[in-house]
């Protein structure tokens, strides 16, 4: 057994950062309007706005939390009804208010606007827990008092969710060391109870418990669910997580705002340029830049063919776990090529952190068009066969539909986006409902299917590669823009190489950039994109240092996978099986 | 009937010259190591070798790998099972889930310290001989992730047989990696 080692974080021990001014965001005013009205027609509690933000924002007493949440939610004219995120952040600092905020965001389908709420906490203090509103939010304040050890009073299950049982202390407080280790033994591992929802006294059949994973072939990498089994009926059900958290939300602190980028790959690994393109347009907001034409184009174009991919690597592997082995074989060909396109551009197929902050590492090749033409002439026909063998197959449909089914009001209220929502009716896509990186001018439908069933999200994922590859057709068709690839600004990009050689001012802003990294003005920030399986966000502190205060990734599997202990009840294990590998859930990403 | 000569000293087959290879084997015409060709008294057809060398052989040709695919690696692990790598090429695609019945560990990913008991419990339940690949940053040494919750290198836990660089390794690399394991075993370098 190995012996536990402590390293110590090297502290910075440069110059001190000179950009100070605070972040002011586009159209604060009109956000600023938006929040006063909606402040004025929430009656009680009251709701203290806090202005200069990028979305509406207010501050809420920490006991009156509840009641501003279902307010929002039950509100006729605003209708705050999908839970998006609840995190943290601790400033150590601050002695009047309190240590810790606790933030939560709320999203409303009906006006399409977001509003985020936030809660001062002391050390000693604690917060109520939002669950009886959110059901969602159940998962989010494990995540919050394993990180920053906030308490939410009230709250059913509250342990550890993502560091393991024998983790001492809370890992993302701002006094604790980055390499700080602690040793888990296997009698220290986890015992879970999974919670029986519907006890059915009458059975004839004994009860047995069962434990899935987390190495186990269906769990798609590192996930564990314990099962209570009535004969073949599942009646209760627990999951635990964690099994691959690479605290994401910890390096990036101590790392600078473009090292951060190659952890961003590895949250979703199966679409990794789309983790890339959200990252770096949230330090850009704060920035107030925007990358040129061309390489948002070329951000846009690989967004699509990585959200390609990652659908073949989820239906393929679902149908595998459901005995369909041949549609793995023949779509891996497709995605293949698709990850030799990536690589043409940038020299890495699977992980390329090819967006840098203010556009692209490189220029695409002079022959990524056609390469792109030749590989969307070949896609449908993949897509088309796959749909003959499977879509209509009787064994398939046996297996799927009307399995691990969810309602809408459900999903919505367990904070469901993307393939999943979209499964259960509800036509909410990122793309299309807050358009970012030119997505407002290409023309594709959102596809959404009623049943909520694996079978639904199975048809949604196959409709939206077709809808993907339309998208990259109008993008070939349109060309790719003349210009640069990256912003001209000395303090976000690098000059190039030739000049920093042959110029003294291009070799100090090397070195300075090189030295001190960006140094975004202070202020917060959240963007959104529309990730493979949701909503795919980033909420970025900044300090004006070159190290990020803060960043806060939205996972989009973290709610559906908490949903899917929920989901499974009164089904059988195959069933469970199929569910599972139809929510595509990406352990990287679950565990940040 | 004489005995061919075996150029090869790698290959411990007799081939018979002048035979198509698909025939060899319905006619008795093919020769194991150890058999002796009884048939023609006097010139029989055999091969003098060392059951080690057989037994090695035999495994480095069929290695049965379990993945404990936790990450990303895991992804490029399945490029090469699947059709465009193929590693059944070199007999390692019968992927096994159950440590019961695979000799090859595929550690594939990052290791955190909630999932390293689980490791080493799947490790200690494979059968002997066993051999473990390390496949990527990650595993071999915690990769650019030394921080608080991520084992650095699986080293701290289970022995390694070889280790693949990369993050994640190509399928190539890791492909590259399972011959590097063959030849080793082939040579009776890893003695168990």
């Amino acid at each position: 057994m190995s012996t536990l080692t402590k390293f110590s974080a090297i502290p910075y021990t440069g110059p001190a950062p000179t950009n100070r001014s605070p972040y002011l965001p586009a159209g604060v005013e009109q956000i600023d309007a938006r929040a006063l009205e909606i402040g004025a027609k929430i009656a009680s509690p009251d709701l203290e706005h806090e202005a200069g933000q990028d979305m509406p924002t207010f501050v809420v007493e920490r006991g009156k939390i509840v009641d501003a949440l279902r307010a929002l939610r039950d509100h006729q004219d605003l209708q705050f009804t999908l839970p998006l995120d609840l995190w943290g952040v601790d400033y150590p600092r601050r002695r009047d208010v309190g240590r810790f905020d606790v933030m939560y965001q709320l999203y409303s389908l009906k006006n399409n606007e977001r509003v985020r709420l936030k809660v001062h906490v002391r050390e000693d203090e604690s917060v109520p827990t939002s669950v009886g509103v959110f059901r969602g939010y159940n998962w989010f304040e494990r995540e919050v008092w394993d990180m920053f050890g906030i308490r939410f009073e009230g709250h059913p299950n509250l342990r550890r969710i993502l560091c393991h049982e024998a983790f001492q202390g809370h890992a993302l407080r701002k006094d604790y060391d980055p390499a700080q280790r602690w040793l888990l033994t296997e009698k220290d591992i986890a015992k879970i109870i999974p919670t029986i929802v519907l006890p059915r006294e009458e059975s004839d059949f004994e009860q047995v418990t069962l434990n899935l994973g987390p190495s186990h072939p269906a769990t798609h990498g590192t996930l564990r669910i314990v099962v209570t089994l009535d004969g073949e009926t599942i009646i209760g059900a627990e999951s635990e997580i964690g099994y691959l958290h690479r605290c994401f939300e910890k390096m990036s602190e101590t790392h600078t705002y473009q090292q951060v980028i190659p952890f961003t790959d590895r949250l979703n690994y199966c679409s990794a340029i789309i983790n890339n393109v959200g990252y770096c347009m949230a330090v850009e907001k704060l920035l107030a830049i925007e990358a040129p034409p061309r390489a948002q184009h070329i951000r846009l174009m690989l967004s699509e063919f990585m959200r390609i991919a990652d659908h073949i690597v989820c239906i393929g592997a679902n149908l595998v776990d459901m005995g369909a082995l041949t549609n793995f074989w023949y779509l891996f060909q497709p995605r293949e090529e698709i990850l030799g396109l990536v690589e043409s551009c940038c020299g890495a197929r699977l992980l390329p952190s090819y967006t840098r902050i203010g556009g692209l590492a490189v220029d695409a090749p002079s022959d990524f068009l056609s390469n792109a033409q030749r590989l969307v002439d070949k896609l449908p026909k993949y897509i088309d066969d796959v749909d003959k063998l499977v879509t209509r197959n009787r064994i398939f449909l046996d297996r799927v539909v009307g399995v691990a089914p969810i309602t809408a009001a459900d999903a919505i209220n367990f904070g469901f986006t993307g393939p999943c929502l979209r499964a259960c009716g509800v036509p909410y896509d990122v793309r299309k409902a807050q358009p970012y990186g030119g997505y407002e001018t290409y023309d594709f439908d959102v596809p959404i299917a009623e049943a909520g069933d694996t079978n639904a999200r199975y048809l949604v994922r196959m409709e939206e590669m077709r809808q993907s590859i339309r998208i990259i057709q109008q993008g070939i068709d349109r060309g790719l823009p003349a210009g640069p690839v990256i912003v001209n600004d000395p303090y976000v990009a690098l000059p190039p190489k030739a000049k920093v050689y042959n110029e003294m001012e291009s070799l100090i802003y090397h070195f300075k950039l090189i030295m001190h990294g960006i140094q975004p003005p202070v202020g917060e920030v959240y963007f959104r994109v529309e990730g493979a399986n949701g909503e795919l966000g980033f909420y970025v502190v900044s300090d004006g240092t070159k190290n990020p205060y803060r960043v806060r990734v939205r996972p989009p599997c973290f709610p559906i996978f908490e949903a899917y202990s929920h989901m499974i009840i009164g089904q059988t294990i195959p069933d469970a099986i199929a569910a599972l590998g139809s929510l595509n859930i990406i352990a990287g990403e679950l565990d940040h | 009937m004489p005995v061919d000569k075996i150029e090869n000293s790698g290959s411990i087959i007799g081939r018979k010259s002048g035979v198509a290879p698909g025939e060899q084997a319905e006619k008795g015409l093919l020769t194991l190591p150890g058999e002796s060709d009884i048939d023609s008294v006097g010139s029989g057809s055999y091969l003098a070798t060392k059951v080690d060398a057989m037994v090695n052989w035999a495994r480095g040709n069929s290695l049965w790998p379990l993945p404990f695919g936790t990450a990303c690696c895991a992804i490029e692990f399945m490029s090469m099972v699947s059709s465009h790598y193929d590693i059944a090429r070199f007999g390692a695609e019968v992927v096994r889930f159950s440590p019961r019945q695979a000799d090859l560990l595929i550690v594939a990913g990052t290791i955190v310290d909630k999932i390293a008991p689980v490791l080493k419990k799947i490790y200690d339940q494979m059968p002997e001989p066993k051999y473990v690949v390390a496949m990527g940053a990650c595993a071999t040494s915690g990769g650019f992730y030394r921080v608080y919750h991520v084992v650095q290198g699986i080293d701290e836990i289970i022995p390694v047989d070889i280790w693949v660089p990369g993050c994640p390794p190509t399928p190539e690399g890791l492909m590259y990696g399972i011959l590097k394991l063959k030849e080793k075993i082939e040579r009776g370098e890893i003695k168990r």
